[in-house]
Parts: C-alpha cells; structure tokens; sequence
C-alpha cells in the first residue's frame, strides 16, 4: 500500500544465537551450571579402587567405623586456616564453656570441663584439590576421674570433602570446601559446635536427607562391591505411606545373589546409570511382588544396610567398611554440595 | 552498641535509636512534646490516639512523680485514672525509659497503698530499655525499707525478670555487695542468689563471701539457689570453692517471669511487626528460643557482630588474630551515616553477612564494595534458609508462615536498596516455583519475581515461565494482575540495568560481564512475548474486564517506549488479542491508555528510523520489518475505527475488524460504519452524550449526528478537557497530518 513504512530487513534473526548475558547480580555464576538443582546426575563414575594399598592407613579411619553419624552440609567456610587447628579448639572450648554458663537451667558443674581437640585426617580425600577432612572431638573429664586423666569421648563430628572438585574449583581462595558434616554425639552439642563455626567462619549448616532416589543409587553401587569376609545380608527397609499406623517392610537378600543380580545389569565396569539402577530395583521389587503381591514401587524406600554401609533416609549414615570409606564419602560429598549449590 | 543515657536532664537531645520506639523516645519528663516532632515521627493513622495516650502517660507520670501523702485508691478516682492509665499503656506498648524512675520510686517509697504499688510494679514492662540511674535509686529505697516485704520481693522478682533490659551494668555492680546482704533475709534469700547469679563476674568471688554461703547453706541447709550460686563461684575460682557439689542439677531456680514476660514479648512482637526491617534489630541476641524444633532450623537473621568476642575471651592467652582485624571499627558500633563515612576504610564485615539485611548502614558499605567474597557468604546463607525455611518445599514448616513472609519481605526490601537481584533468591524461585501454590506468601513472592537476574531464556522459560503460566491460567483475576505487575517490575528492572550497564561502560570502558546487547535483546523480547501470550489468553479467559486490561496495557506502557527511555533496540507491538480488546474495550481508560501507547511507539519507531537514515549510534540494530508492519495494521485499525469509520472495509490485520458489508448489514445494524467513531464508541458514548447536553441543552433527542464539523473540533477539546490526554497525543500525532492528506494514507508513520 502506498504510504505504509517499507520495513528494513531485520538484521536482529542473525543474531540471536548469543544466550550468554551479564547478569543482573552479583554471586556465583556456577550455582546453577551443577547440579540442576538437586537433580541426580544420569550416569555416575563407581568409587575408585580400594585405596588400602595406598599410604592410607585403615587404622587412623578405623574409629569412624560402626558409629551412627548425622549427615549435614555445610557451605564453605571463609577465612577458615589448618594451621590454626589449636587456636580453634580453644576458642571453641570457651566458647562451649560460654553456652553452658549461659542461661540458668544448664548442668553446672561436671560436663564443664569438656576438653575440645580439633585435627586434621588427611586420609580422607579424594582428590589433591580436597582439603583435608578436620575432625572435632569433646570429651569430658567428670569430676571423679580428673585424678587419673581419664577423658570420655562425648561428641565427635568431621567436615571432610572427598572429589568435591565440583564445589572447591569454583570458590575464591578465602573458602574452604567441606561441604560434608558427620556428627556422632549429642544433638545439644552439635548445636553448639555447629553455631560456633557458623559465627566464626559464616557457613551455615544444614541436615543432608538421602531422598530414596539415592538410596536406591547406594543400593545398586554397595551391592557391586567387593568385601572379604563372609558379608551380612543386604537389607532394604521400605515405609507404606498414607497408612494410620507406620508400616515398615523389611527385604533382606543374601548379598551374594544380589551381587549376581547387579552383575546381569551392569553394562560397563566401573560406571553406573541411572537406567541400570532403574532395573536392578525392579528386579527386586518384581521378584518380591511375585512372592509377596505387594508393589514396593509404591512405597518408600527409607534405609539400605549392605556389608559396605547402612544410610537412612533421615541423613544418618554407619559406615562398615574402612576400604569403602572414600568411596561412600564421594557419593555423600557429592549430595551435600548439590544441597548447597 | 551505645544505649542512651538516662534522660534525668530533660534538655539533652533525643537520640533515636529504634524507628519503632521513636514515639517513645520523644516522650519527655515532665516536658511537653514538640508537636511537629510527634507528628514526624507517628506514620500510622492512630497519630491522634497514641498522641492523647502519650498525653494521658504524661498527666499519670507527673501526677506519681508529685503525689505526697497516702492516697486510699477507693476513695481517690484522679489515682485511680492515673493508674489504669500507665497499667493499659505499659501493657499495649511498654513504658519509655523515663517513666521508670518515678514509677519506682513511688511504688518503693511506701507512700501509696501495696494494692497501688503492686499494680505499680506489674506494669513496669520496658518498652526499650530500663536507665540504669533508676534502678540504683530503687535499690537504695531497698536498704532503707521503707516498703513492705512483699513489695521488696516483687520488686526483686521484676529486677531478675527485667535483668537484660537494663542500658548499663557498671553501678549496679558496684551495688553486689548490698545485695548479698540481703542473703540474710530468708524470703528474699532465694531472688537475691539469682540475681547476684546474674550479676557475679570473676572478681566479685571472694572469700568472705564464699564462707557467707556455706555458713548459709549450713543455717538452711542444701538449696538450689545456693548451690546455684556456689557452682558459678567455683566455676570461677575453683582454687576457692573446694567442697564437691552435685553435679547435675537441671533447675536452680524458679521461673520468676511473673506477669511481665508475656507483656515484654508481646510488645517486642507488635514492634517488630511496625517496624519491617532496616533497623538495628537484636534479632539475633534476642530471638525467643522455645520452639521445638531441629537446631538450626530456626529463621533467624544474625546481628552483626565482628569477631572480637571470639577474640576478647582468650586475652589472656596469646591472642589469637583470627581475621586480622588490627584497627577495625567493630560494625556493631556503627550507628550514622557520618560514622560509615568516617570509618569507611578500615571498616571490617560482620561475621555473618546475613547480618547486613537489618543493617541500611552495612548495605550502603556494600553496595560500594567490590568485594566478591561478601556477595558468596551471603549467597551461601541466604540460599540455604530460604530453602530450609519454605513453607511449602519443607514438611511441617507451615506454622511459620508469617516468619517466612517477613524474611522474604526483609529478602526483597534489600534487593530495591541495593537495586539488584540475589542469585540465590532466583535459584530459590526456580526451585521452589514449581511447588508453589500461588497463594502462600503470594505478594511476596511475586515480588521477588521482579528482581531476578537476567539470564539466558532456556532457563527461564522452563524454571520461570511454565511454573508461573500454570498459576497464572488457574488462579483468580487478583493473582493475573499481581503476576502481570510484578512481571512488569522484572522488566523495568532488566532496562533500568541496561541503561546503567550502557552508562557504566562508556565511562570506564571496562566490559565487566560478557553480556552481549543481542542477548539481553532476546532475553527482554522472551519476556514481552511471554507477558503477550498469557494477557491474551487471560482477557479471553476472563472475558476482558477492564481491571486486567488496565495491568496489561501498563506493562506495555514500559515497552512502547524501550528504545527511547531504555536505549533499547527493540520495540514489540501487542498481540492482536491485547490490542483489539482495549481498543474495542467499553472503557475509555482503557481506549485512553492505548491511545498513549500507540502514540509512544510511533515516537520511538520514528526516532528508531531518523537514527537509521542517519547512520548515527545503534547502527547495527533495526527493527525488524514486522514491527512497522504491525504497527501500521494496528494504526489503519485504529484510525478507521475512530476517526474514518472505515475499519471494517480497511482493517488488513488477519485477525482485525475486517468484515464484508453483507455481513454487517445482516446485524441490522444502521450506522454499522461509524459505530466505532470516537462519538459512537461504547467507551465514549457517555463523553458525546454530556457533550450534547452542553452544547445543546435543550435538545432531548440525542442526535449525535449533530457532532461533526466545527461541533467534532470542540467535541474533540471537551475530550481532552476531560482528561483523555492519550487521545490528544494519539490524535494530534497520528491523524491530523495525515487526515488532511486523505482517508486513504490515514495513520501511516510518514517518515
């Protein structure tokens, strides 16, 4: 039509192929590059060999076998030093000191004189770009036997970070990465040591739950290990929901029929997919449907004990195994910083 | 942090340290209130009711402060008023500083009934903090007993429950030794070792008072109040205390809260509740820690604080340097604006950074930083509370919602001070969004919507904008305009950044960041074609209420004029399903508002084409030729249908008005033509009517005809004079030129 605007050729179709903009603020760019917000991964690298013949010694990890630890993650921690490992244990011992003074309906007295140690394992890492793991001990002297110097262990907790090159590649030098938190003790004291490296190092802690889809994932990677001696049965612990009382399914399996059930599924050694623990699952629960007429798919997985470890669903983790140490922490390190990022 | 002294001199100048205690602090003994200043400082509709209320404390004030002789309460209604009068507002608000040392001092002198005194004392509930100066005076009507005992317990009772609130503690220290001689007393035995439980540091442990209590303890046998008092003493000096007590003991004292607890939490709550954020808060110290719930699941925004304490407590030792904080301001000592100022370059970051969202102080500090590590820690923080504290991504949370609202609010309140989104807020968003009712928290979250970070459109399409289109599609009408406005907001806020980015780097040259302007072009037209699919999709929905299409055409408000006020080269007309709906709309607010934005597209597209045709900055950019060819449907639409009347023979948009003469002479409809004429339109139908009641006052049969002519120029003034002024700039922009050339080119952009 006459008088209409003849329209220029757009020049903008060429060029909108350019997704990479500056950002509106400042903060980490890479939170979002990893993880894809608490998705698992498709496919994930099995842990490294045993690493028993390396200078790790199973005896200096030996202590952290058989207990029950609550998992937490924890953000890095800022202008946090290994070389002031005394300093903290006694600002931290005050600081304990500090808490129990405060308020009035605190037990005075005995549990007063806790003895704080902080160390560092350097055994537990995965990778050189680990930082390594730092653990804190309480124990107390009562008043009884602070003649013979006889100290009880009380709490213990350790920040490790085992291949977390995900998290610690993308941190500024201030940082420290130890996004997995262990906590075996009190629940008191966690919470005083826990608020303590909060204000000291502004990092914030948080409970690590293992959703059931990573149980399932440990399931399938535990029962592929190797153990010497003659193992314990794997147990898996299924919850029924909606029901008015709780109703728990325990499937117990011999470890060596589980062992060859995962050796029909897995494809190539050394790596596991998503697809492989899919059917290694629903091989169990048809064979368990078939005896029992009950679909576990439609229940909750909640905890999976093997030879190697036992996890629960709550975050709360037992490690059997001092060999498969590393390896567990890897998966669990792994959690934590996906909760995190 | 510095409390204010105790105001015995009436004429020092007031400090205001808490904007919600503002109306508190103004309040002087015995003086009046300057009015202005009251009226400054009260930004609730009750101005009037808290003035009179501060009158009437100040009439019962001065009355306690004069009464002389014993005055029977049954007898006297002036003492009755007055004392209902500081009882209601001690309750509802707490009492000033002030009012505490007439208060005392009458109710512990003895001249008034022990009814009235103990009424006195119950409602002694600090509203901030309690002078020190006043307390020491009630300790000296203590020791000379004028007071009954049950008044002298009660008093003690408030004094512990009190305790924290009081600004200093140096004198009353000073005072330890006169009240561990009231240990003697039996009934006042127990409130004096928890007060001295209170007050003992190490140096008040001596041996003198060591053998007081074991012959005491020996007189009345084993208490906890002793005992609690003996542990605390050993664990001071435990070289002095050699006798061995029980270990264990859960409760040493009673809970003495008595009637002032509640009180002092309830108006703690009400003035947190005035006073949504950016103030120092003691939210951190002071957080009521009762909750049943998991450590560290509790929302609590740290207070600022260096790491001095950490530091001070091992003194004695060889001090340990954590930070190296050699010479640094402590930022709990920062109170003004000239402070940060003066302090700004050897100023040290709290040790949470979480802290700085109750801090305006800090803020400013951090806007001005550049360093990257304060942006992580408070990345790290806030990333993780907002998750553990959702209320609807975390089981059982629910009960919390209001705690929620208030840090999402504090969370977005320090995004439009510092003027840019957190990317943990958005990471919060995309995760949570899915989840996400529309209803909890709604306005809040909204809000937080408008402060996302631009970033690429894959990601906000499927984090964004599906989550937000399921809601929007499902949800009320009030929820549509609430997304449209926010949304509205995160484009404004993606411009304004734009146009500081374009500043920023002609200044200095530095490319911060790898934007590229073809990126944040694709991001913004993402975002235009988002808001165009939903708003037609929601005025079909919701039958076009004129409401929705107020919100709608107001964010195109912001996008007709991009490349003018944004210096961005984009401009992206309305979809057909926007445009006709307003334009047909029966509204003429609506016709009005699109009238002004038809006119600003005509002005940027015309600038967009001089700056072509001149060959100046923004060369690389043209708009793209369906722009124009839409403008111009749309504007052959517009002009036939209000100025021509020939819409239904020239409207050549697909889906326009276009319609074969049969066709219309079938709605038997007469004047089919000008029906929408800008005297025929149902938006404007009302305008024509009382323009002919003017012009022509007698005539009743409503000829519209009549305007035309000269009659259609004052028609067309009476319009503008009734505020249509989109319609004027529309007109006079748009048609004028052109209508004098002929029907034919109406409306087209003469470049």
């Amino acid at each position: 039509a006459p008088g209409l605007v003849p329209a220029m050729e757009s020049a903008d179709g060429a060029v909108r192929t350019l997704p990479s903009i500056g950002r509106l603020s400042r903060g980490p760019a890479f939170g979002r590059a990893h993880g894809r917000f608490g998705l698992s991964p498709s496919g994930r690298l099995l842990p490294p060999a045993p690493r028993s013949q390396e200078n790790a010694d199973p005896q200096r990890t030996a202590f952290l076998l058989r207990k029950q630890w609550t998992l937490y993650s924890v953000t890095p921690l800022y202008r946090f030093s290994d070389a002031r490992l005394r300093d903290y244990a006694r600002l931290l011992s005050a600081f304990i000191a500090a808490e129990k003074q405060k308020g009035l309906a605190v037990e005075v007295g005995v549990e007063l004189d806790i003895k704080v140690s902080v160390s560092s394992l350097p055994d537990l890492k995965g990778s050189d770009q680990d930082q390594a793991a730092i653990l804190v001990q309480l124990s107390s002297r009562s008043a009884a036997s602070s003649k013979n110097s006889e100290e009880k262990l009380i709490w213990s907790g350790w920040f490790c970070c085992v291949s977390g090159d995900d998290l610690s590649e993308n941190v500024p030098e201030d940082f420290t990465c130890l996004p997995l938190f262990l906590a075996n003790g009190g629940e008191s004291y966690t919470s005083i040591v826990g608020s303590w490296f909060q204000k000291t190092f502004d990092c914030r802690f948080r409970r690590l739950a293992i959703s059931p889809l990573n149980l399932s994932w440990m399931a399938a990677m535990w029962t592929g290990c190797k153990v010497d001696k003659t193992a314990s049965a794997m147990e898996l612990v299924f919850s029924v929901p909606c029901l008015p009382q709780p109703l728990n399914i325990s499937y117990a399996i011999h470890p060596e029929d589980a062992k060859a059930l995962w050796d029909t599924v897995q494809k190539t050694p050394g790596e596991i997919t998503q697809e492989e623990v899919d059917v290694f699952m629903d091989c169990l629960y048809s064979h368990f449907h078939r005896h029992f007429k009950i679909h576990l798919s439609a229940t909750k997985l909640v905890k999976v004990s093997t030879a190697i470890a036992s996890a629960h669903c709550d975050g709360i983790i037992k490690f059997l195994q001092s060999q498969y140490l590393t390896g567990v922490l890897m998966l669990l390190t792994e959690l934590a910083i996906s909760q995190i990022q | 942090m510095q409390r204010r002294q105790s105001s015995k001199t009436p004429k020092q100048p007031l400090q205001i340290h808490h904007k919600n205690q503002t109306d508190l602090s103004a309040w002087r003994k015995g003086g009046r209130i300057d009015p202005e200043k009251s009226v400054q400082n009260h930004q609730s509709p009750t101005n009037q009711k808290s003035d009179s209320k501060q009158d009437s404390l100040e009439q019962a004030l001065s009355y306690f402060e004069k009464v002389q002789d014993r005055v029977s309460l049954k007898k006297n209604n002036v003492l009755q008023k007055h004392l209902t009068t500081v009882e209601s507002i001690a309750l509802q608000r707490g009492l000033p500083p002030e009012g505490f040392d007439v208060l005392l001092n009458v109710a512990l002198s003895g001249k008034l009934a022990d009814t009235v005194n103990t009424r006195l004392l119950k409602s002694l509930v600090p509203a901030s903090v309690i002078p020190e100066t006043s307390v020491v005076s009630s300790v000296s009507w203590l020791c000379v007993s004028k007071c009954s005992g049950n008044i002298q317990l009660l008093f003690l009772r408030w004094l512990i429950t009190v305790f924290d609130f009081i600004d200093h503690k140096e004198q009353l220290h000073a005072l330890y030794g006169f009240f561990f001689s009231f240990l003697q007393d039996e009934k006042m035995c127990p409130y004096v070792c928890h007060l001295l439980y209170l007050l003992t540091r190490k140096e008040s442990v001596k041996p003198f008072r060591i053998r007081r209590l074991l012959d005491l303890q020996a007189k009345m046998g084993m208490q906890s109040h002793l005992q609690a008092l003996l542990s605390l003493y050993k664990l001071f000096c435990p070289e002095l205390v050699t006798i061995t007590l029980p270990g264990k003991m859960k409760t040493y004292f009673k809970n003495y809260e008595g009637p002032w607890k509640a009180a002092i939490n309830a108006i703690r709550r009400r003035n947190q509740e005035d006073s949504p954020v950016l103030q120092p808060l003691f939210l951190g110290t002071a957080q009521p820690q009762s909750r049943k719930r998991k450590w560290n699941t509790q929302l609590i925004i740290p207070a600022s604080s260096t790491n001095k304490n950490n530091l001070e407590e091992d003194r004695e030792k060889n001090r340990v340097d954590l930070y190296s904080t050699n010479e640094s301001l402590p930022v709990e000592q920062l109170q003004t604006f000239s402070q940060l100022l003066q302090n700004i370059h050897h100023l040290e970051f709290p040790s949470q950074m979480g802290s700085v969202l109750t801090n305006p102080l800090l803020l400013h500090y951090m806007n001005c930083t550049k360093d990257e590590s304060i942006y992580l820690r408070l990345y790290y923080w806030m990333g993780q509370t907002l998750q553990e504290e959702c209320t609807w991504c975390v089981a059982d949370n629910n009960q919390y919602e209001e705690e929620f609202k208030d840090f999402l609010e504090t969370v977005y309140k320090t995004e439009c001070f510092l003027q840019e989104g957190f990317s943990s807020c958005e990471e919060f968003l995309y995760k949570s969004l899915p989840l996400w009712d529309g209803f909890c928290c709604r306005s809040q979250i909204l809000r937080l919507v408008s402060w996302i970070p631009l970033s690429s459109f894959s990601e906000m399409k499927s984090h964004l904008y599906d989550p937000l289109a399921q809601l929007f599609f499902t949800s009320s009408l009030y929820f549509k305009c609430s997304v449209l406005e926010s949304l509205k907001e995160l484009l404004q806020n993606w411009l304004n950044w734009h146009v500081i980015h374009l500043d920023s780097e002609s200044d200095s040259q530095v490319h911060s960041s790898n934007t590229t302007l073809s990126g944040l072009v694709n991001v913004v037209a993402e975002l235009i074609h988002f808001v165009g699919w939903i708003s037609t999709v929601a005025l079909r929905l919701e039958n076009n209420p004129t409401f929705l299409l107020y919100f709608i055409l107001d964010f195109y408000e912001t996008v007709c004029d991009m490349y003018l006020r944004y210096n961005l080269p984009l401009l992206i007309m309305p979809p057909a399903g926007v445009f006709y709906p307003a334009l047909l709309s029966m509204d003429s607010v609506s016709l009005n508002q699109l009238c002004y934005i038809m006119y600003r597209y005509r002005t940027n597209l015309v600038a967009a084409k001089e700056n072509e045709l001149s060959k100046t900055k923004l060369l690389q950019f043209k708009f793209s030729s369906q722009t124009y060819q839409e403008y111009n449907q749309y504007i052959i639409a517009m002009v036939g249908c209000l100025w021509t009347s020939s819409a239904f023979q020239k409207d050549i948009h697909p889906q326009g008005l276009r319609m074969d003469d049969e066709l219309l002479k079938k709605t038997t409809v007469q004047e089919f033509k000008t029906s929408f004429n800008i005297v025929y339109h149902p938006a404007m139908m009302g305008y024509a009517l009382l323009f002919l009641q003017q012009a022509w006052p007698d005539d009743t049969t409503f000829n519209f005809s009549l305007i035309k002519g000269k009659k259609w120029n004052w028609y067309l003034e009476y319009l503008y004079a009734q505020g249509l002024k989109g319609l004027k700039v529309f007109i006079e922009s748009s048609i004028n030129r052109v209508s004098q050339a002929s029907h034919s080119k109406a409306g087209n952009v003469q470049v």
